[in-house]
């Protein structure tokens, strides 16, 4: 397991350790809780739900522009026709980045996050210093990302705040020309389909 | 509820430290507490209304000092005293004879797939079937009302009073509000309404620039 020098600590791991597997027994015991189920969702979270799966979805809109307009159109059905959808990606809504407009995605209440396709997020998505400032001061946020957005493109938030998913489709490279799918996919970051990267 | 989550805006936080080649968990309790939550959901009847409502409880120092995972298990820990599954004495008690190394009885044989086939059916607080006719129209001009509710809510502070436009109208979902506080479902529209930088930030903001907030309807009123 990874040292966890950059997580935010109130009370040692150890007591957390203990604490969550109290729970447990105690939901075990009253029949609410399977705990083979969790050593499933685990592994589920851990190999199988993650960013790999986004990165079809963009790699499929760059390359099939039908199935693009699908999902601009209707972003939860057209991600289904790849075979993924699930928990806190019920509803989703995919937003293209273009010359003209940089789209970023936060949940500024809480963690809201489009689990399906980008998995699970990471700390700094749903730590305080990411939640206040994109929204109030976006690109010196991007810029520190290493993200230069040109001062005439606009740079559109998208505010999670009720049970819509947001993922960015970001622009496909210059350089991806003749790639296939597969290729394209690889191209694709986490950061770039929550628009903290170009790509 | 005017609490420390709703930190859209907020000065003061820092730099956003990102960590090289995160794992999906940091420790193997984060991972039980994500099964216990997905778990835990169905037989305890509660939904993430209920969840955020209760981690918004959280006194603002202890929310700041505490990570996102021991925020979820301290909600859980909650919802478990107010529906009665154990008292706040059990769990300590629980706590204090719990050694390390020791695992919760039962199991099943479920599989990967099975549980996968699960989580990929969701949970969507979307009502299709409730018929409601829209109060607004894309292209409408709204302004956020100056609510400020002690129960849970979903209008970030930034954006109240703030004028804006109707730039999707998303259908009708579960209105948190009601349904956090164990009042009903009560579904709304919600709609993405957008907002310039300047009228949320004045001048300083790019005039380029733009945000979009989801709103159900009665967070808003006519413009």
């Amino acid at each position: 397991m990874a040292e966890h020098h950059h997580h935010r600590h109130g009370e040692p791991e150890s007591e957390m350790t203990l604490r969550v597997r109290a729970i447990e027994q105690l939901l075990a015991e009253k029949g609410l809780v399977d705990p083979t189920a969790i050593d499933r969702l685990v592994e589920l979270y851990e190999t199988r739900v993650g960013p790999h799966n986004g990165a079809r979805v963009v790699a499929r809109a760059w390359t099939d522009p039908p199935f693009r307009d699908r999902l601009l159109e209707n972003g939860t059905d057209a991600i289904a026709e790849l075979g993924i959808s699930g928990l806190q990606g019920e509803n989703m809504v995919v937003v293209e980045n273009t010359p003209q407009v940089h789209n970023i995605v936060v949940c500024t209440l809480c963690s809201c996050y489009p689990w399906p396709v980008l998995g699970l997020p990471p700390v700094w998505y749903k730590s305080p210093p990411y939640r206040s400032r994109i929204v109030r001061e976006p690109r010196a946020v991007l810029a520190e990302f290493g993200v230069d957005v040109p001062a005439e493109q606009e740079v559109r938030v998208w505010d999670s705040s009720a049970e819509i998913r947001y993922m960015v489709l970001p622009q496909r490279p210059g350089e991806s020309a003749g790639l296939g799918e597969e290729d394209l996919a690889a191209m694709v970051t986490r950061d770039g389909m929550i628009g903290t990267a170009a790509v | 509820m005017d609490g420390i989550h709703d930190m859209g805006g907020m000065h003061g936080f820092g730099a956003v430290e990102r960590e090289a080649d995160e794992p999906v968990f940091h420790a193997d309790w984060e991972g039980r507490a994500l099964g216990l939550l997905l778990q835990a959901a169905d037989g305890m009847g509660f939904v993430d209304d209920h969840l955020r409502s209760r981690i918004e409880r959280t006194p603002p120092a202890d929310y700041l000092r505490l990570s996102y995972y021991q925020l979820w298990i301290r909600a859980l820990e909650t919802l478990m005293v107010e529906r009665g599954v154990a008292s706040a004495a059990e769990i300590a008690e629980r706590v204090a004879a719990t050694s390390e190394g020791g695992r919760a009885p039962g199991g099943s044989d479920v599989t990967l797939d099975a549980v996968e086939a699960m989580v990929a059916g969701g949970a969507s607080t979307k009502r299709p079937e409730v018929e409601i006719a829209p109060g607004y129209a894309v292209g409408d001009r709204v302004r956020v009302r100056n609510d400020h509710p002690f129960h849970h809510t979903r209008a970030p502070r930034y954006t109240r009073g703030r004028l804006g436009e109707v730039v999707i109208d998303h259908g009708v979902f579960v209105f948190p509000d009601t349904n956090s506080e164990e009042q009903g479902e009560a579904p709304r529209h919600c709609y993405a309404v957008r907002f310039s930088a300047r009228e949320l930030w004045g001048a300083e903001a790019s005039p380029h620039d733009s945000l979009c907030v989801d709103f159900w309807e009665p967070y808003l009123e006519k413009a």
